[in-house]
């Protein structure tokens, strides 16, 4: 049984090599933003979570889902902090008692993408008057299909242009369930319109034949709030941490940090923190 | 096409130390989790080919079921297992590379017993009169046949290996992707994916598949060896 035995030792060993280090080395103080698809993919965390570390020592970990999922998340208690953009659904967070307080962060604004030779004949129109072409025209359109705040911004602007979805829905509109991310690749695969924020768009390697046809318009505009998940309803928060982190992300050193992360010389998200 | 190979192995030259480590929590999760796998799934698997109880048919079709567990539905029943709302979440695991290795488990064991059951009943077709004849408790007679198919035993941790290092269902959601602690080499490629950065996201997925080559060739090498040194598989 010689053999059995070592096996038993050396897988043993394996699975203390996994385990082991967590259990042995104390972690630096760090927290879990559940936070959006949008602000990971632009790469915005990459940005400002190494200036917030310099000077806190505390260590920032991303959970990047869609809002409605960030939001969830954090209602299980599996968050310390949520940094997400859908002021309604914010909204209805805060007054479950999840968080206490809500604190306005940066804004971008979203755009409305599609192909450069635009088919539908939407470029520089309202964006409203552009949703109603769409639907017409029964032109390809992406949709985030997550409940993600993009989702919601784009199901917003169908009601306001008085669109029935429900109604007029049909093989154009493709619901894929997914990030801001491969949404963009399956309108660009398929080049097909959809609504995106402008972050993503510019950090987006596949464009394809894409390119922007309605910006600009102030019913386009993508604020983000954040909110420290009330520790009355989850014990486990890391208030002292969390509350760093908020404090830092509204004062001027990281307003400062977001206002300075551009690609290609382009500011992607402008900070609008009330102080 | 052409120039997302070309681009592809021009990164592949210049992948950082970010990807070291990545791949190095791929390896450390995934062969953590066969490990306890192998320590869960082989003694069940053997006890199942050789102890003789009612309903026996019925776990053998189960466990034969559960190695195409979809990863995903394991990811989510282990997050609500480790979420803080949830019966384990005191222990505050969620997100955390011991969270991936937990829910992997789940997936390998199943896997292990079920290629380890067939194994045994296979050597206990020959050797299981014998040892009946000597009288010995299910559970020693196990152990001899577990003994007797060791090296056989290197191909279904190769098997358990190769399902938990190429998914990502399960790490996904337990582990939340998170940047320098539990990003893994399948969440990296599909983040790198989704981003549009195709050439990085097929440059990873080259290391990926390297990794899994050498470790295969590694231990199946081993396992050559062994046979030769410690008598014939």
């Amino acid at each position: 049984m010689d053999i059995l035995r070592r096996g038993v030792l050396t897988f043993g060993l394996i699975a203390a090599l996994g385990f082991g280090p967590q259990l042995v080395l104390a972690e630096p103080a760090s927290i879990i933003v559940a936070s959006t698809t949008s602000t990971e993919q632009s790469g915005l965390f990459k940005h400002i979570l190494p200036l917030f570390k310099d000077k806190t020592g505390i260590e920032v970990k991303v959970v990047a889902l869609g809002t409605g999922q960030a939001l969830d998340v954090a209602r299980r208690g599996d968050a310390d902090v949520v940094l997400v953009h859908d002021r309604p659904a914010e909204e209805k967070f805060l007054a479950e008692g999840f968080a206490k307080a809500r604190h306005d962060v940066m804004y971008n604004d979203f755009v409305l993408i599609g192909p450069k030779d635009d088919p539908a004949g939407v470029k520089g129109l309202d964006v409203l008057e552009a949703f109603r072409k769409l639907a017409a025209a029964e032109a390809p359109f992406v949709s985030r299909g997550d409940r993600s705040g993009t989702h919601n911004a784009e199901l917003r602007l169908w009601k306001n242009a008085d669109v029935d979805l429900a109604a007029v829905r049909g093989e154009w509109y493709r619901d894929v369930g997914q990030g801001m991310g491969p949404a963009l690749n399956t309108a660009s695969a398929s080049n097909a319109y959809l609504l995106a924020d402008r972050g993503t768009w510019l950090s987006s390697k596949n464009r394809g034949d894409l390119t922007i046809l309605v910006e600009g318009d102030k019913r386009l505009f993508n604020q983000y709030g954040v909110m420290l998940v009330n520790p009355e309803k989850h014990p486990t928060v890391k208030v002292k941490e969390g509350q760093a982190f908020v404090d830092w992300l509204i004062s001027k050193d990281g307003q400062d940090a977001i206002a300075a992360y551009k690609i290609g010389g382009e500011q992607l998200f402008f900070p609008n923190a009330a102080n | 096409m052409l120039d997302t190979f070309n681009e592809t192995i021009f990164r592949l030259a210049t992948l950082d130390r970010d990807v070291v480590s990545i791949a190095a929590l791929s390896l450390r999760v995934s062969l953590a989790a066969v490990g306890v796998g192998l320590l869960l799934g082989v003694p069940l698997g053997a006890l199942v080919a050789v102890a003789r109880f009612p309903g026996r048919g019925a776990v053998v079709a189960l466990l034969n079921a559960f190695m195409g567990l979809p990863p995903v539905v394991v990811g989510l029943f282990v997050y609500l297992l480790l979420s803080r709302s949830g019966p384990l979440g005191a222990a505050g695991l969620l997100f955390t590379p011991s969270a991936m290795i937990v829910a992997q488990t789940a997936l390998a064991t199943p896997l292990i017993a079920a290629l380890t059951r067939q194994i045994v009943a296979d050597a206990e077709a020959n050797l299981g009169p014998q040892l009946r004849s000597l009288g010995l408790s299910a559970v020693r007679r196990s152990a001899v046949v577990i003994y007797d198919v060791r090296f056989s035993l290197v191909t279904v941790a190769l098997a358990a290996f190769g399902r938990l290092v190429s998914e990502i269902g399960a790490v996904l959601v337990v582990g939340g992707n998170i940047d320098g602690y539990t990003r893994t080499m399948t969440t990296a490629i599909s983040l790198e994916t989704q981003k549009g950065d195709l050439s990085l996201a097929l440059a990873l997925g080259l290391v990926l598949i390297a990794l899994v080559v050498a470790i295969n060739a590694a231990a199946l090498g081993l396992r050559g060896y062994a046979a030769r040194a410690y008598g014939s598989a």
